[in-house]
């Protein structure tokens, strides 16, 4: 188990628990449940934990998957600088939002769901573990073939030409026009 | 064009009937709560109550479907006696896997439904106790205040609250036990948890055990409560509901009498919990059983090949076993593709390390040592398996391509060794008359132990004069100035430099439209069967290939795509 990234799990965590609690806020307020100042809440904690726990964190080993889209909540989130870095605040926070869930029906589950996810984010910080935002790569690789306008940027090793003109007899068809020591 | 019905139609038809089965049993739970029995639950929840049973009819169907398609051994057996069965439906269950997961969706999308659900019954069911005029609500929620057998409403006091109520009654409790599990099973298998950290994805997993307890024991409080049949016709809610402050003091009116359902999930689900309890004890067996470590290889690319033996071992060719190795660790169970043929006396795999417990395996079996292991130091292994891939089907077809990715190779490897003793042997139950074989590659390294079977192939074709019988490509789709300087130097020679074949290596990635193009002109009319081990871009490129390339016409060509992934 030696190689597991703790804070993977606890982000899927916390933001399913966001969503968790987010619903069950909406159902307090819309169903005017007694107590729906809960609910109200739960709604804005579970928005904030989504946003804060969308933009995956950078792997240490490995390639790291971004969600879709995450790239300007990326940004926003590496604002706040060691507040969101370090996970030992994150598992501080979840617990403190979590705690006003409990109040109401509708947020118990998402209260406990957060409060899971930030144990899992504990045991994250305790292994040293932090938030490094994914930056977005310079340019992608252009794949060999699937752009006939510009010649391969790679191109398969061939001997020099006067080798090619060789093996012409090999070729899968015969060029009706002599190959001339200038044409590639 | 497009032969999609082909490939595709089966599955689709299947998740169709599952479909509609799901919404079946949803509208007619809706209905069964329409009835008269519960019409005074309705004066108390209102819709609320139809929408909380129906997904939990749902629940009860997808619950007892989910533990079907991972009992690997039932699913094996099940293949195996299919041989008279169409090609078609053993492919199903191949995607035994995908069928898991979208009945895992479904039961993630009626606990959801069955929450909200009762989260406005728990609501309204409150509301009614905390009632202080006359009204219908009060009256109803008064009603087995002596007795504690024919109440309606189960929250029996106004001094508490909705939450308080969930967390002290054993459908509340076992209800967010079930929740918490099924909530942590979904996190922890997401796609990016579940390939790179195994180990939490397959523990994680078997909280699913809470889940079913929680499941079964869910009912047993039987608070979903609703007239009895006698008190129906003594009371007649269409008559009595508007003279509610007479009850029991009219003769047409007497109080109506309420009773609960009893627990009904535990009949869907005995079945096949008592099948996975089977599948697990045959694991278990086939496990301890005696597995011998032969001969240990390491090769080029950070690879290890076991070659072991195990008594009454039978293996088809691509199968896959799963290994544990105790000293390493006591839980784990990783599955492997067997590059054995089945007609050698052992059976192996060829390991590639990638992490934790494969280091440690590479390790325990001496791999960092360059001199002789004794037989007696190389660790205890157990196996369980084989399991039937997608592979098995490759000699049922007369003409094949196989295409493997790096590691991907693996299952062909164990073909064309089976390929190779049964052209030896004149095997005249040879099937396939062609193959072609492609192998696309990162690094050179990764050809070596591939390669000596590949020349020994080569060389026996040629021997018996029969060379066309496989054609195969590699592709090396990754090399650098030092490697392309190399390859230029020896362009001449005739055998490639990097594999030592006749067969040259190709550079980049092949042109499946052209590939498959020749391929159906070469064979018109026949089933091809197109296999594939290898990333998830490569199969749909693939699939769409076969796809497109197959004729519509039934007596013209056809590509059957075949995936296999672990």
């Amino acid at each position: 188990m030696g190689q597991i990234e703790w804070a993977m799990w606890a982000n899927e965590q916390a933001l399913a628990a966001g969503l968790i609690l987010l619903t069950g806020g909406v159902v307090g307020v819309a169903g005017q449940f007694k107590d729906w100042q809960f609910a109200a809440y739960g709604v804005a904690a579970g928005v904030f934990i989504c946003l804060l726990e969308y933009p995956r964190g950078k792997r240490k080993k490995g390639t790291s998957i971004e969600r879709t889209g995450q790239r300007y909540l990326t940004v926003c989130v590496k604002a706040f600088g060691p507040l969101t870095r370090n996970y030992y605040v994150r598992a501080g926070l979840h617990a403190v939002l979590s705690v006003p869930g409990g109040f109401m029906l509708p947020t118990v589950l998402g209260c406990v769901c957060v409060a899971i996810a930030s144990l899992i984010y504990l045991l994250a910080a305790i292994r040293g573990e932090q938030w490094e935002p994914i930056m977005p790569r310079v340019e992608s690789k252009e794949r060999p073939g699937q752009s006939m306008k510009e010649p391969p940027s790679n191109p398969p090793p061939r001997p020099p030409a006067e080798l090619r003109r060789k093996r012409q007899e090999d070729a899968a068809y015969v060029n009706p026009i002599p190959i001339s020591v200038n044409s590639v | 064009m497009g032969n999609w019905v082909v490939n595709e139609g089966l599955s689709i038809l299947v998740i169709l009937v599952w479909l509609g089965i799901n919404i079946f049993l949803f509208v007619y739970y809706y209905i069964v709560y329409l009835d008269e029995r519960f019409y005074y639950t309705r004066v108390l929840v209102g819709d609320a109550l139809s929408w909380a049973r129906a997904p939990a009819a749902c629940l009860n169907f997808n619950c007892m479907l989910i533990l079907l398609p991972v009992c690997r051994n039932l699913l094996s057996f099940l293949r195996g006696s299919c041989q008279c069965c169409s090609r078609n439906i053993t492919r199903q269950l191949d995607r035994n896997i995908t069928f898991h997961k979208l009945v895992a969706y479904m039961i993630a999308f009626h606990t959801a439904i069955h929450i909200i659900a009762h989260l406005f019954n728990f609501e309204r069911f409150m509301d009614a106790q905390l009632e202080q005029n006359e009204t219908i609500a009060y009256v109803l929620s008064q009603i087995g205040n002596e007795d504690n057998s024919s109440y309606l409403n189960p929250i029996r006091t106004n001094e508490t609250n909705p939450t308080f109520v969930a967390f002290t009654t054993i459908a509340g409790l076992s209800g967010v036990a079930s929740t918490l599990a099924l909530i942590l099973i979904i996190t922890s298998s997401m796609e990016v948890i579940r390939r790179s950290y195994f180990e939490v994805f397959w523990f994680t997993h078997h909280l699913f055990v809470i889940f079913f307890i929680g499941l079964v024991i869910h009912g047993v409080g039987e608070i979903v409560r609703g007239q009895t049949a006698s008190s129906v016709l003594e009371n007649k809610p269409n008559i009595c509901a508007t003279q509610y402050k007479d009850w029991g003091k009219v003769p047409d009116c007497p109080i109506p009498q309420f009773t609960g359902n009893p627990p009904m999930t535990w009949k869907w689900v005995i079945g096949p919990m008592v099948l996975y309890v089977f599948e697990r004890l045959v694991r278990f067996w086939r496990s301890k059983q005696k597995v011998v470590i032969t001969k240990v290889v390491t090769h080029p690319s950070k690879t290890l090949e076991l070659q072991m033996k195990k008594k009454g071992f039978k293996m088809e060719v691509g199968q896959y076993v799963n290994l544990q190795c105790p000293s390493v660790s006591q839980l784990e169970w990783h599955p492997f593709t067997l590059t054995s043929a089945p007609e050698e006396d052992h059976f192996s795999v060829h390991i590639r390390i990638v992490g934790d417990w494969t280091q440690q395996l590479f390790e325990a079996c001496g791999g960092e040592k360059k001199e002789f292991q004794e037989a007696w130091k190389l660790p205890k292994m157990a196996v369980d398996g084989p399991f039937g891939t997608a592979s098995e089907d490759v000699f049922r077809y007369e003409v094949v391509m196989l295409v493997g990715a790096g590691i991907g190779v693996t299952p062909f490897a164990s073909v064309l060794k089976s390929v190779w003793y049964r052209y030896f042997n004149n095997d005249t139950g040879l099937i396939p008359k062609k193959i072609y074989f492609y192998w696309l590659c990162r690094e050179t390294n990764a050809f070596e132990w591939f390669a000596d079977l590949l020349q020994s192939l080569e060389t026996q074709m040629l021997e018996r004069g029969n060379a066309d019988f496989l054609s195969y490509r590699i592709y090396l789709t990754g090399w650098d100035e030092a490697q392309a300087a190399h390859f230029t130097v020896h362009h001449e020679e005739e055998n490639d430099p990097i594999t030592g074949l006749k067969q040259k290596t190709l550079y980049g990635r092949p042109n499946w439209e052209n590939e498959f193009k020749t391929i159906a002109g070469n064979h018109p009319g026949a089933r091809i069967g197109v296999f594939l081990c290898g990333p998830e871009v490569l199969a749909k490129s693939l699939s769409k290939q076969s796809i497109n390339h197959s004729d519509a016409d039934p007596r013209g060509v056809h590509f059957i795509f075949n995936k296999e992934n672990f």
